[in-house]
């Protein structure tokens, strides 16, 4: 099984590196980008684990380690079953 | 007294520290290899600077999970002091010893570079061989030194006297310009509200010598050999 867990700032945490990537946007004339988020993305192989218990342990994963609870969110997805 | 300094793969300050703790501040010192569980009957364990696990992931979350680094935990929980410079302070806020995170520099730079740094609270194991308001001259390198907590931590550690630095002009003065990365209220070096943790970015072991342009760091380690080996000349912080 393989899981997508995607990590990025809290909405109330100012994200630079985003604003960045915004501004060279409208430099280029894309001028319609209201707002970038930047992240990160993991992808984790799991072996021989079931779907629930991934269900418990990938978030477990996540926020222990994979985002700082204190700046980052994260979602994560089941990108491939077995 | 003695003091231990932890060496992480990718530490680069680690030496430096050294060199100050044992040849210029003139007490014992030790390196703590981060895979042991010793600690080797240090009175003061040193998180020095550097990019400890090439800053993968993000800055000190990979050293929090060093074997060392749980005899730490339960070092400080005991009351031990610990002192975590730049990557150290990193490491602590990942350990969670310390309130907060960082985030990259404002300016999205690595800032190289000697800043002022103010004395919020000189009642601390780290501050009392200096005063209240005195200004210290000591240069940072770091790429995320961007303080950040809720604003009701702030407020916490605001109450509690656990802000110990600012970021300032030379003439002491909390500015836009002076605090250089941006971090919330200025925030240059924190401790625990216990007051036997502390976090710094700025690097006190880079401005220990004259001829490196600055001794101002050296108030930082005579502090905590005044706590150690004279207790309580001046009743600690809050």
């Amino acid at each position: 099984m393989k899981v997508r867990i995607l990590v990025s700032f809290k909405d109330s945490v100012l994200d630079p590196q985003g604003q960045t990537v915004r501004n060279a946007l409208h430099t280029l004339g894309y001028r319609f980008i209201k707002e970038a988020r930047q992240g990160k993305v993991f992808e984790l192989e799991l072996d021989k684990i079931s779907e629930e218990e991934a269900r418990k342990l990938v978030p477990e994963i996540a926020h222990k380690v994979l985002a700082n609870p204190i700046i980052e969110k994260y979602t994560w997805q089941i990108i491939q079953d077995d | 007294m003695k003091f231990g300094v932890v060496m992480f793969p990718g530490s680069n300050c680690d030496h430096d520290t050294f060199h100050v703790l044992r040849d210029i501040i003139g007490r014992d010192t030790v390196f703590l290899w981060h895979k042991n569980h010793d600690l080797q009957d240090v009175d003061v364990v040193v998180l020095p600077g550097g990019f400890s696990y090439g800053d993968y992931l993000r800055s000190g979350a990979i050293a929090r999970f060093s074997p060392l680094m749980q005899e730490v935990r339960a070092f400080a929980k005991n009351g031990g002091h610990v002192l975590g410079i730049c990557n150290g302070f990193q490491i602590l806020l990942e350990l969670g010893l310390l309130p907060g995170a960082m985030l990259r520099n404002k300016n999205l730079k690595f800032l190289c570079q000697f800043v002022h740094i103010r004395i919020e609270n000189d009642r601390t194991d780290f501050t009392r061989a200096g005063k209240k308001g005195q200004i210290l001259k000591i240069p940072i390198a770091h790429f995320d030194g961007n303080y950040y907590a809720p604003n009701e931590v702030i407020n916490d550690i605001r109450g509690n006297g656990q802000v110990v630095f600012r970021y300032c002009d030379a003439d002491g003065r909390l500015t836009d310009e002076a605090n250089v990365n941006g971090s919330m209220d200025s925030i240059a070096g924190l401790m625990s509200a216990k007051g036997n943790v502390m976090g710094l970015m700025p690097h006190p072991e880079r401005a220990s010598e004259a001829l490196l342009g600055s001794e101002d760091g050296q108030i930082i380690f005579r502090s905590l050999i005044e706590a150690i080996e004279n207790k309580g000349r001046k009743s600690r912080c809050p």
